[in-house]
């Protein structure tokens, strides 16, 4: 059976029939040296089963051992998403059989979160300025991820189809932390935004805490969005599950996509299905998966290998204060530090963009220069990639390097972004890079009065305005000189050797 | 020194310490044993007889270099199969873990090597310690050396019926409801289920882990003890384990003294549904215990009637879970992987070939109990039975020192008799299952042969968590009496084979 392709309403039409009522479940690979449950490394990108034991493989016999490590960055994640510490708690066992799972259960948390009932409150731009938008945290608890399954063969890239499948346990037991939202009601037109702008923060907020290295295109921070609408005044709809959204930019798609997607559902007078959906990066789209409208039993029950956590009420005070700047209290502060509105602000935010510029000034860049190239020319070119900022490879220290190239002259800000296109490429460093293409400012002034005396001749009449003290007139000399140039002079140094040239002054 | 095999394991490591006899041939002579005897017994699925004279051979040659080694080193030792052995088959009596060879050592193996205990096989055991006589072992049934016929207990048969046909003095079980204690009942043996956390279960195959302990199993208490004390203590590995000071086991045994104890009787633990031979042993056993010294008093523990049905979830439903991982993709057992099926039915037809019937009865128990919609019903509901059964304990135990009962309703019963009967084979832990409910200790030893069937049967002693050495106290005190009594232990009246 070949499902019809899905349909569209445009989303302006969709929302301004239907309302979303979004909730996002996000995972966090804690940055933990060693598993959740044994000794074995957390380094990403080993050869597949090296780190490995008999408790991460499950073997029979092997148990648990909790890592205090991850308890300690689950309170502290609770604490900065203000919510409630429990005093007792305990791990469950999420039981089904899938070969990713080496126990064939999960240890998760199930009625029994470490932390629960919290709030974060994130920023969004809107036509009338800039929008807070409290999220509440419904909970906040621990599990260990599962195995990475690679399908072979077949077209669809899943298990269904697949000649045959390879798991990797070596993700197998590294710590999770699932955060669960509350449902965000009332977000309306924003939804998508708002989305995005809960998981940036939750971002920003793990790299404050620095319990997590949260890159999203590793998996080390994954969102699974919950959506649904309905017709204003209406009760709730279904909800759909859209799982894999994995950049900060998929999350805005995603939720964008699935109201388009509804939408059109309902208007058409279908059913939303209770279902879960992939997201797929390249089409901005989902696909159907797996029908959850019989709900899977997982038959939770307290993990018996697992002694209950009761951090005591001391320790939750010392992680309290021990807290660092939260994002927010940063922000406020980097808009006094750098004078800058809460606007300009918001852009670096929604950029990702605050801790590459701290890390660019903090290395001796001017503040606004550092701006300038971050949400400027490198945004532009991850944009137009469809990749996040961090994800060039350009490094505040690139930045440092073209600054002091353009300080000492040797390049313009033109041929800065051509040095920028190269490092993009990597081409090599930027005083490499500057080698190579030939992109130096030509300082020679010889070659650049010959260049001069060129330009004035071929056109006389407006030599003439200019000696006859239209200085204004100069660009056209100047352009044609930067043109002969190829960009490499110094555009203000042509002007001042031109009004020279002539004998006028400004 | 004559007839090695029916030596105890005290005057065996002394003989081996101070060269009348060595290591190798202590081992050597249990190994001939085996092979002469065990065609008959099966207590072995495998044996390790190579490792075993290697390791035997390093011992001596340690002694030989004046090396003073622990209380324990060169005795032979009888391995349940349920706890993994680095490089052995380790099976727990399943088809489905049929090959496997662990790549480590479960604690206890680990506490055994570092006490030079030398390990000869592994013993049979029913599937994944689920029965009360072996024959649910895929591997066949172990006969009771006291009569061929009959069951040697169970789950860990095996074990108990190594000690019984001298094939080994020491031996390892594991307890979950009384599967170290009911096999030591019938096969005239002593074992003792540790409190809960007091024995590492790390590498112990888990069938219900919050029930679950691993024990020592020997012909005579202090063996037991000696045996206790190696394989005691915290490890970090477990979480449950208890890291606490260990009570001196080998000292209790020794002093072996009730005057003075305050002995409780079970009321619910006795009178109808025990066999007469059983209960006249029983009996018998006080009176010898108050000759002694000690006080008997009678106590009332309301909910030890609920024990076995809250049991019979608990136990199903952790297991269920538990059992989950033998699902034919990374170890063991694999059918169906023909390319033509799905990974689904992988699982499936791995665990509908490689589970016997009993597991797979006990399996669908704990699913359904564990169900949403059932799970208060039946895994909450018998959760707080439980802590009702703890309670029964505690208050027990501030009237008095030990509680004690018959280990089991009756002697070794025939092989097949009770195996398509599973509430007639349940009902065999009636005494024995309360105490792994509330996570306290208790041994079994031998008090006699019951009159009308000349077989073994075994006496109950409880004691509250982390307080062992009573069960060696008490123990030693009652055995040492019967001992002058009969002029031997039991086991020596246990028939040639």
């Amino acid at each position: 059976m070949t499902t019809p392709p899905d349909i569209y309403l445009p989303y302006d039409d969709a929302i301004s029939r239907y309302e979303p009522i979004i909730g996002i479940e996000t995972h966090v690979e804690l940055g933990t040296n060693s598993k959740m449950w044994c000794g074995c490394s957390t380094a990403f990108g080993a050869e597949a089963n090296t780190h490995v034991c008999p408790v991460c493989l499950g073997l029979p016999g092997s148990m648990p051992v909790v890592n205090r490590q991850a308890i300690e960055s689950t309170i502290r994640i609770g604490l900065a998403l203000n919510c409630t510490i429990a005093d007792w708690c305990r791990f469950s066992r999420k039981n089904y059989f899938y070969p990713d799972m080496p126990k064939d259960y999960q240890i998760s948390q199930y009625d029994e979160p470490l932390c629960f009932d919290g709030y974060l409150d994130v920023t969004v731009a809107t036509d009338e300025g800039p929008q807070v938008v409290r999220v509440e945290i419904e909970r906040v608890h621990m599990e260990e991820d599962t195995g990475k399954l690679t399908h072979a063969g077949g077209s669809t890239g899943r298990i269904h189809g697949a000649d045959y499948s390879l798991v990797d346990y070596n993700r197998a037991g590294i710590p999770l932390i699932e955060i669960v939202t509350k449902t965000v009601i009332g977000a309306g037109r924003l939804a998508p935004e708002v989305a995005r702008a809960y998981v940036t923060e939750l971002r920003d907020v793990m790299r404050a805490l620095e319990v997590s290295d949260v890159r999203m295109e590793e998996g080390s921070m994954r969102c699974d969005v919950n959506l649904s609408l309905n017709r204003p005044g209406d009760g709730w709809g279904t909800r759909s599950e859209t799982k894999n959204v994995n950049s900060l930019r998929s999350v805005e798609r995603a939720v964008r996509s699935e109201i388009e997607r509804q939408a059109a559902v309902l208007d058409s007078g279908g059913r939303v299905i209770q279902e879960t959906r992939h997201f797929n990066e390249d089409t901005g789209r989902s696909t159907s998966g797996r029908s959850k409208e019989q709900a899977e039993d997982y038959r939770y029950f307290p993990e018996p290998d697992l002694l209950p956590i009761a951090p005591s009420r001391e320790w939750v005070e010392e992680l309290r204060a021990s807290l660092p700047e939260m994002p927010s209290v940063k922000r406020a502060r980097l808009m006094v530090e750098w004078d800058i509105s809460e606007f300009e602000l918001q852009t670096l935010a929604n950029a990702g963009a605050i801790e590459l510029v701290e890390s660019t000034i903090a290395i001796g860049v001017d503040s606004s220069a550092a701006r300038k190239w971050w949400t400027g020319e490198l945004l532009r070119v991850a944009n137009e990639q469809g990749v996040e900022l961090e994800q060039l490879s350009v490094t505040p220290q690139d930045i440092k390097e073209v600054e002091s190239l353009i300080a000492s002259g040797a390049l313009n800000d033109k041929l800065a972004r051509q040095v920028f296109e190269g490092l993009i490429a990597g081409e090599g460093s930027a005083e490499q890079i500057v080698a190579a293409r030939g992109l130096a400012v030509v300082s020679d002034d010889g070659a650049l009065l010959a260049a001069i005396d060129e330009a004035l001749a071929s056109q006389p009449d407006v030599a003439e305005k200019i000696r006859s003290g239209k200085v204004q007139a100069a660009g056209a000399i100047v352009g044609a000189v930067m043109k002969a140039t190829r960009g490499q002079a110094d555009a203000a140094k042509v002007r001042a050797l031109l009004l020279d040239r002539l004998g006028v002054s400004e | 020194m004559s007839d090695l095999i029916r030596q105890s394991a005290a005057t065996l490591a002394a003989a081996i310490a101070n060269r009348e006899t060595s290591a190798v041939e202590v081992a050597q002579v249990h190994l001939d044993r085996i092979a002469a005897v065990d065609e008959k017994v099966h207590a072995f699925l495998h044996l390790t007889g190579e490792s075993a004279l290697a390791q035997a051979a390093a011992i001596d040659e340690r002694i030989a270099n004046g090396e003073q080694l622990g209380p324990l080193a060169g005795v032979p030792l009888a391995l349940k199969d349920v706890l993994a052995m680095k490089g052995e088959p380790t099976t727990a009596g399943s088809r489905i873990l049929e090959g496997w060879r662990p790549p480590y050592d479960s604690t206890v193996v680990q506490r055994l090597r570092a006490a030079d205990i030398v390990i000869l096989g592994k013993t049979n055991m029913d599937e994944f310690a689920m029965g009360s006589s072996t024959e649910h072992s895929a591997y066949g049934p172990t006969h009771n050396p006291w009569d061929l016929d009959r069951i040697p207990g169970g789950s860990g048969g095996g074990s108990a019926a190594a000690l019984a046909a001298f094939e080994a003095p020491l031996a390892i079980g594991t307890d979950t409801g009384g599967s170290i204690r009911q096999p030591a009942s019938v096969t005239g043996t002593v074992g003792v289920k540790p409190t809960y956390g007091g024995v590492s279960r790390y590498g112990q195959i888990a069938l219900a882990s919050s029930l679950d302990q691993p024990g020592p199993c020997a012909r005579s208490v202090l063996d037991t003890a000696l045996l206790h004390a190696v394989i005691a203590g915290h490890d970090p590995m477990d979480s449950t384990s208890i890291d606490a000071d260990v009570p001196d086991f080998v000292g209790a045994a020794r002093r072996a003294d009730v005057r003075g104890m305050r002995i409780g009787v079970v009321k619910e633990l006795g009178g109808d549904g025990y066999q007469a031979g059983v209960a006249q042993r029983y009996t018998e056993a006080l009176n010898i215990l108050e000759g002694l010294g000690a006080e008997i008093i009678e106590v009332s523990c309301p909910h030890m009637e609920y024990a076995l049905g809250a049991y019979y979830l608990i136990l199903p439903s952790e297991a269920s879970s538990n059992l989950a991982r033998f699902d034919g993709m990374r170890y063991g057992l694999r059918a169906g992987d023909d390319g033509s099926n799905s990974v689904e039915q992988v699982m499936a037809m791995t665990r509908e070939a490689g589970f016997g019937p009993e597991v797979k009865r006990r399996i669908i128990l704990g699913t359904y109990a564990l169900s949403s919609g059932y799970y208060d019903a039946y895994y909450a509901q018998a959760q707080r039975v439980r802590t009702l059964i703890t309670r029964d304990f505690n208050a027990a135990f501030e009237q008095v020192d030990v509680l004690v009962s018959p280990t089991a309703p009756t002697t070794a019963f025939k092989l097949g008799e009770k195996l398509d009967d599973p509430i007639a084979m349940y009902l065999n832990d009636v005494a024995t299952i309360p105490v792994n409910l509330a996570g306290i200790c208790a041994m079994s030893l031998p008090v006699g042969l019951a009159p009308e069937d000349g077989l073994p049967v075994g006496f109950q002693i409880m004691a509250p968590a982390m307080a062992d050495d009573r069960l060696y106290l008490a123990g030693g005190a009652l055995e040492a009496a019967l001992t002058d009594k009969w002029g031997h232990l039991l086991i020596e009246e246990a028939p040639a084979l």
